[in-house]
């Protein structure tokens, strides 16, 4: 195993995403990420282009954005330093539903997003681990962004938005 | 005889439960766009009663109506009394209207606090959404004068859009001039606004404390205490650390009257904060 390899599969094991992941697992995982490094204003990835990476923010804040003609980018979420980004890589058919934007330097890892669904493949229950893994991502970012269509801290004076 | 610092959680009690005294606005302060404080001085003459973090007034505007207002003001100094309000109805409405020199009849403090005192030696986690940082100010205030009593702290702020973040200036300077995790986040960002954009329970899984030491105190919306006492508990609090503020329909203030009863609770007496555990069950009824 080269050293490179092995330094991603120490990054990996410390992420609470590969928490109690087999070392030969996190070894089959770290062979498919590698080290990233986006400048403020680059995207990691774009609306409706190939969900190909998934990213460890290892540091850095990424802003989710979808773009309007009329408003321009909405931000409706900021990620950093540990959070996951790009769950989209083992959801058929792996398109990003959002554009992701360095808004500083941001260093991250990345995992291969067809390197990983062949290994997954090849390895169901190694699959089936990190499907669980990502499920729980969006289940998270789906109950975050139920709070805020709810708008809760509205005043009840105002109409509702939705609904 | 000195008067003795801020008492254990409770026990201040009013002078005359349903006297209500008036008290002349001395100062009116903008806070957001629907949220504004007033500071109040005794029109008897005479201080201001003192109150612990989390009790609340009964604030009667003449000839409009009577409502609960939690105190924002600071415990541990004796100067006005200071609420911040939120304009939400009638009486808030004609409250907004005062001006310096305008009365306003009080009543209290009245309820249970937060758990200020017994937090000592643990590390404090508050999390607060929108108007629901007013009632944890005087938490944040009484914490701050004595920092070295306590071990971490963190307060985790939650706004609907950035013009609706209260207290700034203070939030700015609690995150510089304190050893304190102050963390803002709100729902809908705007092009000028570099912080975080999310729900304030994200915040949660990051933020700096030890769970096996430490108390939190919630106060916002129900559904986000829920969903942040849950996120706590995720994180490995106790349930019997975590402390939230309930809201009910409160009007005699004294646990008389029965509007504000929440099952075998009085919200105005026995809260209106409450240990999450012994409230869980409640704040996820439907009906009672």
């Amino acid at each position: 195993m080269s050293t490179q390899v092995h330094a991603l599969d120490v990054l990996l094991k410390e992420h609470p995403f590969f928490h109690g992941l087999a070392p030969e697992d996190l070894e089959i995982l770290a062979g498919c990420a590698k080290n990233e490094r986006f400048e403020k204003g680059q995207f990691l990835y774009r609306e409706n282009q190939n969900a190909d990476r998934l990213f460890i923010i290892r540091q850095g804040t990424v802003s989710l954005e979808i773009y309007s003609a009329r408003r321009g980018a909405i931000v409706f979420q900021k990620v950093r330093e540990g959070d996951v980004l790009g769950t989209s890589w083992i959801v058929p058919p792996y398109v990003s539903g959002c554009d992701a934007r360095a808004l500083e330097t941001v260093r991250a890892v990345s995992l291969d997003g067809p390197c990983m669904r062949r290994k997954c493949d090849a390895d169901p229950r190694l699959g089936y681990e990190l499907l669980k893994r990502s499920v729980a991502v969006l289940v998270g970012r789906l109950e975050a962004a139920h709070f805020q269509l709810l708008d809760l801290y509205r005043n009840p004076l105002e109409r509702p938005r939705h609904g | 005889m000195a008067e003795p610092a801020i008492a254990a959680r409770g026990t201040v009690p009013p002078v005359s439960p349903m006297a209500i005294r008036p008290f002349v606005v001395c100062g009116v302060r903008r806070e957001t766009r629907d949220t504004f404080t007033l500071e109040l001085e005794s029109a008897e003459g005479g201080p201001a009663p003192r109150f612990l973090p989390g009790q609340f007034n009964m604030l009667y505007a003449f000839g409009v109506g009577e409502i609960p207002i939690s105190i924002s003001g600071d415990p541990t100094r004796r100067g006005p009394l200071t609420h911040t309000v939120r304009t939400v109805g009638v009486v808030t409405r004609a409250m907004e209207r005062l001006e310096p020199g305008g009365v306003l009849g009080v009543r209290g403090p009245y309820g249970e606090g937060w758990p200020v005192e017994d937090a000592a030696g643990a590390d404090v986690v508050v999390v607060a959404g929108g108007i629901g940082l007013a009632p944890l100010r005087p938490v944040v205030l009484s914490v701050l004068a004595e920092r070295e009593r306590y071990g971490r702290v963190a307060l985790l702020y939650g706004a609907r859009s950035p013009k609706d973040i209260l207290f700034r200036a203070e939030l700015r300077r609690w995150r510089s001039a304190f050893h304190m995790d102050v963390e803002v986040t709100v729902d809908r960002g705007d092009r000028t606004w570099r912080g975080d954009v999310g729900v304030v329970t994200r915040l949660v899984p990051r933020a700096p404390f030890d769970p096996a030491r430490t108390v939190a105190m919630i106060c916002g919306p129900e559904i986000m205490m829920r969903f942040a006492a849950q996120e706590l508990v995720r994180r490995g609090v106790a349930r019997d650390a975590i402390w939230v503020s309930t809201e009910r329909n409160m009007k005699c203030g004294v646990g008389l009257c029965g509007h504000c009863q929440h099952g075998p609770l009085f919200v105005c007496k026995d809260g209106p904060v409450f240990r999450y555990d012994r409230v869980e069950t409640l704040l996820s009824k439907r009906e009672i």
